[in-house]
């Protein structure tokens, strides 16, 4: 029997046989975990040039109104179903926002952009957590009007190209990409071929996500990597920089049973949107940020060497259960263990000591400000 | 010195008088990845046969070391410490975890030689 039988392909997978990756189960596609050179030697080489991730696995959605080109039309629409404020993007701007439900929980954490071209207005483009996809646009379709289409591509990949050197790399296949800024996208060609690019990522790098025609993913890959600057990247070194960079692993930092408040995600949730509700949860929500909520999503440091992983107790130097770790690993760059979790809010000021159990044993541990590693974002 | 012999669990050992050294295999090494962290035992804690001695722990995850043989820690490899990626660098020489002062040498004869052990480690691939 071959566990792997069963599972979807990327249009990446042949390159990451032929690389020699490690394969994995990843949210029902054959992943790559490492290359042979180990995640440490890829998380660092990310930190240090550029590397290149496969995430054709997530979700790339259209949300398009059927019935006029309008983007104030869309961008309302989707706000009722998100705290974020779509109807102010401007043209080529990206944003992140939540799906919720009624009870404010978080359905899945997205990526939302409007095209750089007015003549695409009234279609928003999404992007999606792979293990949400389905249930997202089942969501997406029942929430919607008939008025509004929501399409799921299939055929088409997803590269990150990450690190300080993305950029240089980038503009000698694609003179387009040296100008965008950070949260902005174009439709544009790389090498000839047409692809959607961002200026956005998932490692707290500067660098790109390239969405491109499936059949074009495996040559664009491979001219990406002949450059010096570019090593494959798997998903064990996009966890351990995503940690170290603050952000949230659905279904690990944050889920249905977290609110936007308790996820200290807070700065999705724009002004109009506070002032106006109108999003799923609002009410709990809209209190939550008058009164504060019961506990929060925190930043851990452990202060000698044990690594504390996901489900590890949390608890005051008095020994009380304070909350759980959701997030923890090693961090390549800290040089040490890094981890995040949810504490009580009244544990949740930085510079609070905890300690970490971990196989039994108690580990001093301090409350930190997120993120672990200086953001390296390119703002213009 | 004994021959090396080795465990399911992909550990190795070699037994010098009544002293055995402990390490994990090339193998279980290249199953792990990158080795972050290792938590040794206690010298002179008395383990039994396939007890869990030490647990070694990669980016992603924790794994536990079992003791190939029963008997009392006698010394650990506090190098480890400062310096874990040496585990995969050297599983079967610098990389040692512990040692132990064995109890009963019979229970040797449970596990597998070399030649055994490869074709075990063969038919897992």
């Amino acid at each position: 029997m071959d566990p792997e039988q069963d599972l979807l392909k990327t249009p990446l997978y042949d390159l990451h046989v032929e690389l020699g990756a490690k394969m994995v189960p990843f949210a029902g596609y054959a992943m790559p975990v490492q290359y042979p050179s180990g995640i440490l030697a890829e998380h660092k080489h990310t930190r240090d040039a550029a590397g290149l991730f496969d995430v054709s696995h997530m979700g790339q959605v259209f949300v398009r109104s059927k019935t006029a080109a309008s983007h104030d039309l869309v961008a309302k629409a989707l706000e009722a179903l998100v705290p974020g404020d779509m109807a102010g993007l401007k043209l080529g701007q990206m944003r992140y926002t939540l799906l919720l439900n009624d009870q404010g929980g978080i359905l899945d954490d997205l990526m939302v952009s409007r095209s750089s071209s007015a003549d695409d207005d009234g279609s928003l483009f999404l992007i999606v957590n792979a293990a949400c996809k389905s249930e997202d646009v089942a969501h997406l379709q029942s929430s919607l009007s008939d008025d509004f289409e929501v399409l799921l591509l299939e055929d088409r990949a997803l590269l990150a190209l990450q690190g300080p050197k993305a950029a240089e790399v980038l503009k000698r296949h694609c003179p387009d990409a040296d100008t965008l800024k950070f949260m902005t996208a174009t439709s544009t060609t790389i090498d000839g071929v047409d692809c959607h690019i961002s200026r956005s990522g998932y490692t707290g790098e500067d660098g790109y996500e390239i969405s491109i025609r499936a059949d074009a993913a495996h040559d664009l890959a491979k001219r990406l990597l002949a450059e010096d600057e570019v090593a494959p990247v798997g998903l064990g070194a996009r966890d351990s920089l995503r940690l170290e960079a603050g952000l949230c692993l659905y279904g690990h930092d944050i889920d249905t049973a977290t609110t936007p408040v308790e996820a200290g995600l807070t700065w999705a949730i724009s002004k109009r949107r506070r002032e106006a509700g109108g999003f799923p949860g609002a009410d709990r929500i809209l209190t939550q940020l008058s009164a504060g909520a019961e506990s929060k999503r925190v930043g851990l440091k452990p202060q000698g060497r044990v690594p504390a992983r996901e489900g590890a107790v949390i608890a005051d130097r008095d020994g009380k259960d304070i909350g759980s770790v959701t997030s923890g690993s090693f961090g390549p760059t800290v040089g040490g263990p890094v981890a995040m979790g949810y504490v009580s809010t009244t544990h949740s000021a930085p510079g609070t000591k905890v300690n970490l159990i971990v196989r039994g044993k108690a580990h001093p541990a301090e409350v930190v400000t997120l993120p672990f590693v200086k953001q390296n974002y390119y703002r213009g | 010195m004994s021959d090396i012999k080795y465990t399911e669990q992909h550990e190795w050992v070699t037994v010098d008088g009544d002293v055995a050294t402990v390490g994990i295999t090339k193998y279980a090494t290249e199953q792990l990845g990158d080795i972050v962290f290792v938590e040794l035992p206690d010298i002179g804690k008395s383990l039994a046969q396939a007890d869990e001695a030490a647990v070694v722990e990669s980016v992603k995850a924790a794994s536990e070391v079992y003791a190939p043989v029963g008997g009392e820690v006698t010394e650990v490899n506090d190098a480890l410490t400062d310096n874990p990626g040496s585990v995969n660098d050297a599983p079967e020489a610098d990389g040692w975890f512990l040692k132990l002062k064995v109890a009963d040498p019979g229970e040797l004869s449970k596990l597998m030689d070399k030649s055994a052990y490869d074709e075990f480690v063969g038919g897992l691939s």
